[in-house]
């Protein structure tokens, strides 16, 4: 059996990102990404057990340098078709619900 | 205790790309909303954004000019908020390896002295879309989005607290408006956008070297906004000092109806934007050979332009700075010169009226048609004794108004200097006539009259005649 505890992440903190992710949860599902968190952190805890004093950090798995476009204007889609998958919309514009600045 | 104010800004930069930083769609201002926008500026899944190279190049431009370090390879983050105008959720920017590092600008203080502000960093990032905020509606107020401007490559220059007064930040934010428009990497237009500016304030005892607890202004998108909020900011700092409150470290807002800097409303969580390296863009490198091939395409900048101008021409400090003001203007001077090397005759004709012209139209010099050699002819009429100076100034409105040649205008419109004695003569002997008894006082001795009956004549030729040849010939009939 696997020590649950060792591995949870305090729910206060995944209240903390669900807020950032505009996220509501359950009582439940807190309790429940408590834990997957945690197993998902441990997993990565793999790393630290690795020498990797001569390994430098990478965002990349591909050798892969100055990949650049030049500065051509390329068709934009249609209005109609940019605005086709919101659910409301006015004038040309997206419309939401009022957003504090 | 005396306190002194620590301001540091951070600036945005709109470029002047033709498309997006990372997809192909338009930056032309003033479409139709969300016309110039596509899968990948939507956010859509499943794209795969690639960096515009000139965007990087312009960049490069801005770094070198103001002596930073360009640094060897530069990579993009994902800074995550959600806000409605982000459909990504996150804004591409950079964060651990920026463009570019440790450079700095020279700015001008009134009177003459000069002081170098830092800049700490250089970096590239996408722009967000445009909010609209409607007050009224059924539901409280609505938010209207127009997503053209998002993906749009900004420049973001961040400044070491280096500026001790609302005025040099001013001074500041106007001489690196000056620079990327020299550049010709941004319109730097206030109104549309192109140039905003956070700015960060903080007052410290005079002498210290520990920094106080400083407040944000975000987005202020005029000059004498950056100057009033930050008026405002040092005093009510000031106040609470002296009062013994400490100062809450916060953002504030310019509030027009309350003529006040007022707290931000606070969002939920304070600034945690989880930043992580964008796994969709690859690093950038950039090696010394395109480093110099940049820097060689780099025009003498201002400062360079002001020092030359003022050792090679002999001007002013005060006429250098309005010639230097624009590149435009600058080479349009140096246009003239080309082909009439007279520097100060040129810059006061320029300084005087090709700017009141100018300014009286409100024109940019998009707008102003008259090309040096036609500058350059209308002085070889006044040099040939063809128009007087003052004929000459009527000559040149006209040329601002219809882009036609000194010459033409001056004979199409009669307006040629009256050289010929005979012509003279006969008018001055209509004036004596009509001025019965003003000549009866210069007789009697008051002598001063001679210049208003110079006045007449110039009046009776329509300002035409040479006022040398009046001066002498109107000398010869009172018999002096
Ligand atoms: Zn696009």
């Amino acid at each position: 059996m696997v020590n649950l505890e060792k591995m949870r992440v305090p729910i206060e903190e995944v209240e903390h990102i669900a807020r950032l992710a505009k996220l509501q949860l359950t009582e439940q599902e807190k309790e429940r990404y408590s834990v997957q968190l945690g197993q998902i952190l441990e997993y990565m805890e793999q790393l630290s057990k690795l020498n990797l004093k001569d390994v430098p950090p990478t965002s990349h798995i591909l050798p892969l340098k100055n990949v650049f476009r030049e500065d051509v204007v390329k068709e934009s889609l249609p209005q109609e078709e940019a605005l086709r998958n919101a659910p409301q919309k006015e004038g040309g514009y997206f419309k939401v619900p009022k957003a504090l600045g | 205790m005396d306190y002194e104010p620590v301001i540091g800004l951070e600036v945005h930069i709109q470029l002047l790309t033709s498309s997006k930083l990372f997809c192909g769609c338009s930056t032309q201002f003033g479409a139709p909303p969300n016309s110039q926008t596509c899968a990948i500026c939507l956010g859509l899944p499943g794209v795969l954004p690639v960096v515009n190279r000139r965007a990087v190049e312009y960049g490069m431009r801005l770094a070198l000019a103001t002596g930073c370090r360009i640094l060897p390879e530069c990579s993009f983050s994902r800074k995550n908020y959600f806000y409605p105008d982000l459909p990504k959720g996150y804004q591409i920017t950079q964060y651990e390896k920026p463009l570019a590092k440790d450079g700095g600008l020279e700015i001008c203080l009134d009177g003459g002295r000069k002081k170098r502000v830092r800049i700490e960093r250089i970096q590239l990032e996408e722009d967000a879309g445009k909010s609209l905020h409607l007050e009224e509606g059924p539901t409280g107020g609505e938010t209207f989005i127009d997503l053209n401007r998002c993906g749009i490559p900004l420049l973001e220059v961040v400044s070491y607290p280096d500026m001790r007064s609302p005025e040099e930040a001013r001074i500041y934010l106007e001489t690196l408006r000056q620079l990327v428009q020299w550049l010709e990497i941004s319109d730097g237009d206030l109104e549309k956008g192109s140039f905003r500016c956070d700015v960060n304030v903080s007052l410290r005892p005079r002498g210290a070297t520990k920094l106080g607890t400083r407040t944000e202004a975000k987005n202020l998108n005029s000059f004498k906004g950056v100057e009033r909020t930050l008026r405002f900011e040092i005093s009510r700092q000031h106040a609470l000092l002296r009062s013994g409150k400490g100062v809450r470290q916060e953002t504030l807002q310019w509030d027009a109806r309350a003529q006040a800097a007022l707290p931000a409303r606070k969002k939920e969580e304070a600034y945690d934007y989880r930043y992580f390296p964008e796994p969709d863009l690859v690093h950038l490198q950039i090696g010394k050979k395109w480093i110099e091939q940049i820097r060689e395409s780099l025009p003498e900048l201002p400062s360079q332009r002001r020092e030359r101008f003022m050792n090679q021409y002999g001007l002013r400090a005060d006429d250098v700075r309005i010639l230097v003001s624009t590149r435009q203007l600058a080479d349009y001077y140096e246009g003239c010169l080309r082909l009439y090397n007279r520097p100060k005759i040129v810059a006061n004709w320029i300084i005087r009226e090709l700017l009141r012209e100018l300014n009286q139209r409100r024109w940019g010099p998009e707008e102003f048609k008259v090309r040096p050699s036609d500058l350059v002819g209308l002085f070889r009429l006044i040099d040939q004794g063809v128009i007087s100076e003052r004929i000459a100034k009527e000559v040149f409105a006209q040329m601002v108004e219809t882009g036609e040649k000194p010459k033409r205008i001056v004979e199409e419109r009669g307006m040629v200097q009256v050289q010929d004695e005979r012509e003279i003569s006969s008018a001055i002997g209509e004036v004596l006539r009509e001025e019965k008894e003003n000549l009866a006082k210069y007789r009697a001795g008051k002598i001063g009259l001679f210049h208003y009956f110079v006045g007449q004549v110039m009046k009776k030729t329509r300002g035409k005649a040479n006022p040398q040849l009046v001066n002498r010939v109107l000398k010869e009939k009172l018999g002096d």
